[in-house]
């Protein structure tokens, strides 16, 4: 064991090492400025995708079903306070309680999906997604969530979340709930049952390898 | 006038006992909240001084920032031993958080308390470190009995002895080498260092390093066997 002079030794010389390579820093800008320079590359990758993507089927498919608004509102929603989420939590002071906050928006996208979901059953002639359809959902969910989280986790590195593994759930929410927000573009269908599922499936992937692999790129 | 039967009343609570209890009380609380006000006050300058040396760390001031963290230390080893720390173990949440503080300088804003962002990075350390406990005592059985009943089968306490009369026998042996012999065998065997550099240190090119200490290493074998 160490003796008390031993260890207050120890931390004189800590403390001499840590002043004497002091270099100064760039103050972080607040959370929710960062969160929306996040927020800004999604719009930015929005962008791109609605200049390949067929936005006038995408409109009159909206305004067909008007629940498919409340389910994008619910994910768009979901990304946006995901993300002011994340950068509070990235903060070492951060509370724990900033990880419910996109909670409310989540439930709206869940009880939105599910309502859209059930519309398929009981309004006939409505176009399904296949097992193919809903595959390409899933690799388009995957695939756009990869950068989306990786930007999102080289912004979130730069403070020190000391709760690393529940910054990195959040993150991952934010980014698949991005991802699955984009996804409308390339969407020209209902959300059946099958394709409810892929989706769910695939922001658990995401979500899972944001909480595994980030998780430990965040931990200091 | 005739008195009323609540001022005679109130006039001989004025005379008990119990009364005296409460002014006694009362100028207490009021010396308690005087005393309370001054601890805040204190509080609020402290922390205005630990934000201004944060500040000041911010832009790379070296001065600032060990006053800073010496500063720091009682602060966490209060919150450490609030959050049940042993004695033993408070060093290293002091230095566990000073590190945390170094990493994380970038995300304190002036504009909010330091001394509540140092609180709570102290506080989470703390849990950190008792958690890393929990985990060890866990994995380790604590049986000094079982420890001290262990024999050690590779053991032996002759080799100390023989290690400390080999290692002479090597000094003596160096020690007797000619000077630049004894410089080759030194820079190039007993450090460890590169042709290159031991050439730098000694001003010598590297063919003569090289030749002295062939010449060092065969007489030191040509000794080594004499004395055996």
């Amino acid at each position: 064991m160490n003796t008390p002079s031993d260890t207050d030794s120890a931390t004189e010389r800590l403390i001499g090492s840590l002043a004497s390579d002091l270099a100064p820093v760039h103050r972080l800008r607040s959370p929710g400025v960062r969160a929306f320079t996040w927020l800004a590359g999604v719009a930015a990758a929005a962008i791109v995708l609605a200049m390949i993507a067929d936005v006038s089927a995408l409109k009159h498919r909206l305004s067909a079903a008007p629940d498919m608004w409340l389910a994008a509102t619910g994910s768009t929603l979901t990304a946006i306070l995901a993300a002011i989420a994340a950068f509070q939590l990235s903060l070492p002071d951060a509370r724990r309680t900033w990880a419910l906050l996109p909670l409310p928006a989540v439930l709206l996208w869940i009880v939105a999906s599910g309502v859209g979901c059930l519309r398929t059953w009981f309004v006939p002639g409505t176009h399904v997604a296949d097992l193919s359809e809903a595959r390409d959902c899933l690799i388009f969910i995957v695939g756009l969530a990869v950068p989306l989280s990786a930007l999102l986790i080289i912004m979130l590195r730069r403070a020190y979340p000391l709760q690393p593994e529940l910054t990195a759930l959040v993150a991952g929410l934010a980014s698949a709930a991005a991802a699955a927000t984009l996804l409308n573009f390339f969407h020209p269908f209902d959300a059946a049952a099958i394709d409810l599922v892929i989706h769910v499936f695939a922001i658990a992937i995401v979500i899972g390898a944001n909480w595994g692999l980030s998780g430990r790129l965040l931990a200091h | 006038m005739a008195s009323s039967p609540w001022v005679d009343r109130a006039g001989s609570f004025l005379h008990h006992p119990a009364f005296k209890d409460v002014i006694v009380a009362a100028s207490w609380r009021r010396r308690t909240e005087r005393r309370m006000n001054a601890i805040h006050t204190q509080d609020a300058r402290a922390d205005l001084r630990r934000s201004t040396w944060m500040e000041a760390a911010q832009a790379g001031d070296g001065v600032a920032y060990q006053a800073l963290l010496r500063d720091c230390i009682p602060v966490i080893r209060s919150v450490a031993r609030s959050r049940g720390v042993a004695l033993d173990y408070v060093d290293d949440v002091v230095q566990d958080v000073l590190l945390t503080i170094h990493r994380a300088r970038q995300t304190y804003d002036p504009g909010r308390s330091f001394t509540a962002w140092l609180c709570v990075i102290a506080d989470r350390r703390a849990i950190d470190l008792l958690r890393r406990i929990r985990r060890q005592d866990l994995r380790e059985v604590y049986a000094p009995l079982a420890l001290e009943g262990y024999v050690d089968q590779v053991a032996d306490p002759a080799r100390g002895l023989i290690q400390a009369d080999t290692t002479k026998t090597f000094t003596r042996a160096i020690a007797s080498l000619p000077a630049r012999q004894r410089e080759a065998v030194r820079h190039l065997v007993l450090e460890e260092r590169s042709l290159a550099d031991a050439a730098t240190l000694t001003r010598r090119t590297t063919g003569s390093l090289k030749v002295n200490l062939h010449r060092a290493l065969k007489a030191l074998r040509g000794k080594m066997k004499s004395w055996e």
